[in-house]
């Protein structure tokens, strides 16, 4: 594997964004950018992610891609979702080894419609999303399914709830770079030294929802095991997903969880994921940590999850 | 027994509010006192109508507002000939991207006042303004030949 | 006072979903009021069917006729319902085990009070009058007697 890092990261939270979503993202793509020393023609590769649920507006995706300048066309690539899942595309990308720099970004603007009806849509269309149920019903459904199962201290058994998270807008970018020029353009790039994605079956009464099996074998996959990180950064919007996210992947209590705040105060839906990589980044780059875990996840009741370690290297 | 099921109706409908942005606010608001406004580039001098807030060719904010005539040349066009759910116009009729003079990107609006059959690349436009101007493109009816000569050479580069 | 520009919009798809054999039949069946699910090669029973055995992958077409009752796994309490909810009065989201399943099934229990529900409450299908063929078809469960 080529060594890959996260060079610099960006970050935009909002009550209630008034711009458009290439408002909303030009200045983090402009900031990590600036933090990287580079411009956009030193660029590779760029890939974003979103969903167009949000704003309700089919292929809006393209339209914040005049954000990064993307005339005449850049190589570039969209998933529709959390941004994290956009950065491990732009980290398969750079390991073909022709290009060494990759800008990631991610924009939610999750306060415009109906965010409850908008992640049901994400749901089983045959079975479950005929019926509606919201993202905090079903995340209630798995803290109940995590209090009967009986493995819960008295003291976690408070914490095995399904609070709303806040719904905020949001944008962010991380700029990655390889190797030689990661070490050549930050004094201390914050290395991927493993990063995996699971996912779960759409259907929840498949599922243990006490457990998240997706979450323990991206870990194992990306090396989590071996390692011992200072920071964890959990992609938990309910406290009992930070619950069963621990559990998954045998955090002591030595590790310190979400030192940003998390996901639970700023849910910025389809940003949150990337933020949880760019924070552990940068406690890495700071010296706060020699290693640091991030995790995002995606779809209801952590259905799928992404695991990356970021960790420096001498 | 009645037949298998193969078929479900499984409708959607969301309600939003979509605010427009800062560069599409101003546009509107432009739009609703009769005047067009586009932003220039800081980098590449370009002028983007509609303006979007950032330049697609450098990546940069646009800032810079710059007042444009209801005048250009139609760069291409299409006519619709087949009737849809939401038709509000009497078939057939015309679309146009429109380079209005001294932009650099182009307009997407409706052409009248012209049998279609004569509507052609290059054909300068003037807008039609309605009465009661929306912040919106409707604020402009149409636009609608000028009858100046045809202008191809302008739009060299915009098809 | 922003004056940033804002105005209503509205997202409607009329989709009609094609079932394919799996779901259409387990549809079929609701119409007739009678809940089946779909044997895997290990004898597991899924309910609701699934077109394949999610750890093998294999093709599957054993219908088992299951329930109508059985029993929720896990619930949580709907205290205000919006208009798209399958009930408009407070119910519980529940997973139900239906007799002879071993996956359960996503749907909601009409009771009276949050203090009724419970893990291990048996519960059987309030069935639709005009059955259509759909997810829906079942109205609600309600407490088994
Ligand atoms: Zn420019």
């Amino acid at each position: 594997m080529r060594d890959v890092a996260v060079i610099s990261f960006s970050q935009l939270l909002v009550d209630k964004a008034e711009a458009n979503d290439a408002e909303l993202v030009m200045p983090v793509v402009r900031e990590a950018l600036g933090r990287a020393g580079l411009q956009k023609q030193d660029i590779g590769f760029t890939c974003s992610g979103s969903s167009d649920f949000l704003t309700g507006m089919p292929f809006s995706f393209v339209g914040a891609l005049d954000a990064v300048g993307p005339w005449p066309p850049i190589e570039e690539s969209h998933v529709e979702m959390d941004g994290a899942w956009a950065l491990y595309e732009a980290w398969v990308r750079l390991q073909h080894g022709d290009i060494d720099t990759a800008l990631v970004y991610a924009f939610g603007r999750s306060t415009l419609g109906p965010i409850e009806d908008i992640l049901a849509l994400q749901l089983d269309p045959y079975y479950e999303a005929p019926m509606w149920p919201d993202a905090t019903s079903l995340a209630a459904l798995q803290a109940r399914a995590l209090l009967d199962s009986g493995r819960l201290s008295d003291s976690d058994k408070k914490k095995a709830t399904a609070e709303p998270p806040k719904i905020v807008d949001g944008a962010a970018a991380v700029v990655l770079a390889s190797g030689d020029r990661a070490r050549k353009l930050c004094s201390r790039p914050a290395f991927i030294s493993g990063i995996d994605h699971r996912i779960e079956s759409h259907l929840l009464g498949v599922r243990d929802l006490s457990h998240s099996v997706s979450t323990e074998i991206a870990a194992k996959h990306a090396g989590c095991f071996e390692k011992s990180p200072t920071f964890a950064e959990l992609h938990a919007p309910y406290s009992a997903q930070e619950l069963i996210l621990c559990d998954a992947l045998k955090l002591d209590k030595q590790v310190t969880i979400n030192p940003s705040g998390g996901a639970q105060n700023n849910n910025a839906v389809m940003v949150a994921g990337l933020i949880r990589i760019g924070e552990a980044a940068t406690r890495v780059s700071n010296r706060e940590a020699d290693c640091a875990l991030a995790h995002a996840s995606s779809g209801p009741c952590l259905q799928q999850n992404l695991i990356c370690m970021l960790e420096a290297r001498a | 027994m009645s037949d298998a099921v193969k078929l479900f109706k499984a409708p959607i409908r969301l309600e939003y509010t979509i605010p427009a942005g800062r560069a599409t606010s101003r546009f509107c608001r432009g739009l609703a006192s009769g005047r067009l406004y586009g932003q220039r580039c800081p980098e590449c001098k370009k002028v983007n109508v509609p303006p979007r807030g950032a330049c697609p060719t450098c990546g940069v904010p646009t800032e810079e507002e710059v007042l444009l005539p209801d005048s250009g040349t139609i760069t291409t066009f299409c006519i619709i000939n087949i009737a849809f759910a939401a038709q509000a116009l009497e078939l057939p009729y015309a679309c146009a991207s429109i380079l209005l003079d001294g932009a650099d990107s182009t307009l997407f609006h409706l052409i009248q006042e012209v049998p279609v059959a004569e509507i052609r690349m290059g054909m300068r436009v003037r807008a039609v303004w309605a009465e009661n101007k929306l912040a919106s493109l409707e604020a402009i009816r149409h636009f609608k030949p000028t009858g100046e000569p045809d202008a191809l050479a302008s739009i060299e580069g915009h098809f | 006072m922003s004056d940033v520009l804002t105005a209503p919009y509205v997202l409607e798809y009329t989709y009609k979903r094609s079932t394919g054999p799996i779901i259409g039949r387990f549809f079929s069946a609701l119409r007739d009021r009678r809940i089946e699910g779909v044997r895997c090669k290990s004898g597991r029973v899924l309910v609701p069917p699934q077109e394949c055995d999610p750890e093998t992958g294999e093709s599957l077409s054993e219908f088992v006729s299951v329930g109508p009752a059985g029993v929720v796994t896990t619930w949580a309490w709907e205290a205000d319902p919006r208009p798209k909810h399958p009930l408009q009065t407070p119910f519980a989201w529940a997973l139900i085990k239906l007799d002879g399943a071993d996956t359960a099934l996503l749907s909601v229990v009409d009771v009276p009070t949050e203090s009724t529900m419970k893990s291990g409450l048996r519960v059987r299908p309030r069935w639709r009058a005009e059955r259509i063929g759909e997810m829906r078809d079942i109205e609600c469960f309600e407490v088994a007697t």
